[in-house]
């Protein structure tokens, strides 16, 4: 939307939006910003980093490859606050899904697919349950899913003790397998950074092209004006609650695949690591606005700061000091993107 | 005389052993603007949600054109031409004009399972039904809904239900939180509701704003109508002093006997 758009409103032959393109337009596109701080960041790090190969294809593929597995969830999970609701159970499901993968294949030696189809089977049922507990209990979903990650992770621990009687099992995947979802290739770059590409794709026309962003907008924008408005609201968040679980799935079989193992060690770090890309991405955490756009340029800016201070002369651990700073400029700039937005119209109607 | 497009006859709605409405009911014709005046509390809202499909009536029954219907939900109404818009007006801030307007009904182009919301089709649209009500300050279709004033989004939330067919506007509050310019405003997207041949139930605890565009008038205190009236048969205060009505006992009693009145089969009956 963001390159088309802004093309059509430039046009001549629309001259009532023209006059309001240079800075309307760009309070519109929360995306522009996140881009913008990823592009800053990134020159930081290319500028102190370039002595030790920051910008390397090595140096480049380490973060590409830790901002794709944090990606693939971070757009659902985008979603998700955009219609209003958060999901930290990833965090679980994604070492559950690992383990679904190497109990099925590696310890039983089922064919590879049907572990596929149960794994991600189990991640419908979670997002399911999610979705059906946020809808039903009215119970905020921070609660909701908060239950499921300590249910889902205790879970997860106990039935690998009772099938296997360990706590990581390993996995060996056919070549094709290993080939779609874990290996290196060109460059060093992941399987997964292919999958995240697709996921950005697909779901950017979801959001931004099909009528169904709409309906996503709407049902953060003002919850029951969408149901007013004849927007099947439950079944939406059910669906996205549900998307949000496979996403998890898809990143822990690809995780395991490319190291081989798994273990049921919850996740916690990317619950964070996620919903920072959501939030420096310019979603507002109040839900009704969002970009697909913004949030990968929000993965990929805390994957730059993660990654890249290893190649800097700084100390390792002052790039959860720089995400700290970074999340609270990026919550700062959402107020303020709302208050312009609103404030925009209010001068325009003067003119 | 023809049928009144909604109506509705005798009804009750309780909630549990809570009674919330008695023995209500209304009427509305065509081209008339009946205003719903009550206090809060007097069971306005929940008059609003059976006459827009949330709620169903425990006894009694709904007629619409002289047939009668029942809604087992929102969607319901809304296809029989049944639009309700509440006090915000059922905009989203953080969305554009265009997309707005056509929330759940969107228009698409492109082919297959991939088609496209059309951008430019739904702005040229709801841009010219907006103006159409006479609110040409909406030009950008792109621009965002929050930047709007109360007003210009009543009017959009209006505009929106007539485009898409609706019969009866249920106008829940509009003026409540404008001011008085805003509020104008409102009353003159009504009027032009009314000419354009809609059936608006306009629900207000505001008496000048009814008084200017209502042609109908029921005061609503403790889920009775307490009083039906038409236009210029009550002055100004009379109303007020009716829909204070419950603030002491003497008032109380008032409504009781007007609520007496209705029910015994003696509603002051409407000319047509």
């Amino acid at each position: 939307m963001t390159m088309e758009s802004t093309s059509q409103t430039s046009q001549p032959a629309r001259p009532s939006t023209s006059q309001a393109f240079s800075l309307g337009a760009l309070f519109r596109r929360p995306e522009v910003g996140a881009f913008m701080g990823m592009v800053l960041v990134f020159v930081f790090f290319a500028y102190f980093g370039y002595d030790r190969n920051f910008l390397s294809p090595f140096g480049t593929s380490s973060w590409v490859n830790m901002a794709s597995t944090i990606g693939i969830i971070a757009i659902p999970v985008g979603f998700l606050m955009i219609a209003g609701e958060l999901d930290i159970s990833i965090g679980a499901m994604v070492p559950a899904a690992k383990m679904s993968m190497a109990v099925a294949c590696g310890y039983y030696g089922l064919p590879f697919v049907v572990g596929l189809l149960i794994t991600f089977g189990i991640a419908f049922v979670v997002g399911w349950i999610n979705g059906m507990l946020v809808t039903r209990t009215k119970v905020p979903s921070l609660i909701v899913t908060l239950a499921t990650l300590f249910a889902v992770s205790g879970l997860t621990l106990f039935l690998s003790l009772l099938l296997t009687d360990t706590t990581s099992q390993a996995l060996t995947s056919p070549a094709w397998a290993k080939s779609l979802f874990g290996d290196y290739h060109f460059w060093g770059f992941q399987s997964s950074v292919f999958w995240w590409i697709a996921i950005a794709a697909v779901l950017y026309y979801v959001l931004h092209l099909s009528p169904w962003g709409n309906w996503i907008l709407a049902l953060g924008g003002d919850k029951e004006s969408a149901r007013n408005a004849g927007i099947p609201i439950d079944r939406l968040k059910i669906s996205l609650f549900i998307l949000t679980a496979m996403a998890a799935a898809l990143c822990g079989v690809c995780e395991t695949v490319l190291s081989n193992s798994a273990t049921t060690t919850t996740n916690f770090a990317l619950i964070f690591n996620c919903i920072i890309a959501v939030v420096v991405g310019g979603v507002l955490l109040t839900g009704g606005f969002g970009t697909v756009a913004g949030v990968f340029f929000g993965t990929a800016t805390l994957a730059i700061v993660q990654q890249g201070i290893g190649y800097t002369p700084f100390d390792r651990n002052l790039s959860s000091l720089i995400i700290g700073v970074m999340l609270l400029i990026a919550v700062l700039m959402n107020d303020t993107f709302r208050n312009m937005a609103t404030s925009m119209a209010a001068s325009k109607k003067g003119k | 005389m023809t049928a009144p497009v909604l109506e509705m006859r005798n009804v009750d709605k309780s909630f549990g052993p809570i009674d919330v409405l008695h023995e209500i009911s209304l009427k509305v014709n065509a081209g008339e603007v009946l205003c719903l005046l009550g206090d809060n509390g007097a069971g306005k809202s929940t008059l609003i949600k059976t006459l827009s499909g949330v709620h169903k009536p425990t006894r009694g029954e709904m007629l619409m054109d002289g047939e009668a219907v029942s809604f087992s939900n929102p969607k319901q109404a809304q296809e029989l031409g049944i639009a309700t818009v509440h006090q915000f007006g059922g905009t989203y801030p953080l969305m554009s004009v265009g997309r707005n307007f056509f929330v759940g009904a969107e228009p698409t182009k492109g082919f297959g399972p991939f088609k496209v919301f059309d951008r430019q089709k739904a702005n040229a649209i709801a841009v010219e039904a907006v103006q159409n009500f006479g609110i040409t300050r909406i030009t950008d279709g792109d621009r965002l809904v929050g930047g709007l004033s109360g007003g210009e989004r009543q009017s959009l939330a209006i505009a929106r239900a007539v485009h898409f067919g609706a019969r009866v506007l249920i106008l829940d509050e509009p003026t409540a939180a404008l001011g008085v310019k805003q509020a104008a405003h409102v009353l003159r997207i009504v009027n032009e509701a009314k000419r354009r041949g809609l059936a608006v139930i306009f629900i207000t605890h505001q008496v000048m704003h009814a008084m200017a565009v209502g042609d109908h008038f029921a005061v609503l205190i403790r889920g009775a109508i307490a009083a039906d009236f038409r236009k210029g048969e009550k002055t100004r205060e009379e109303i007020a002093d009716l829909m204070a009505g419950g603030e002491s006992m003497a008032d109380l009693e008032a409504s009781i006997e007007g609520y007496m009145e209705t029910h015994d089969g003696h509603p002051p009956a409407p000319q047509h």
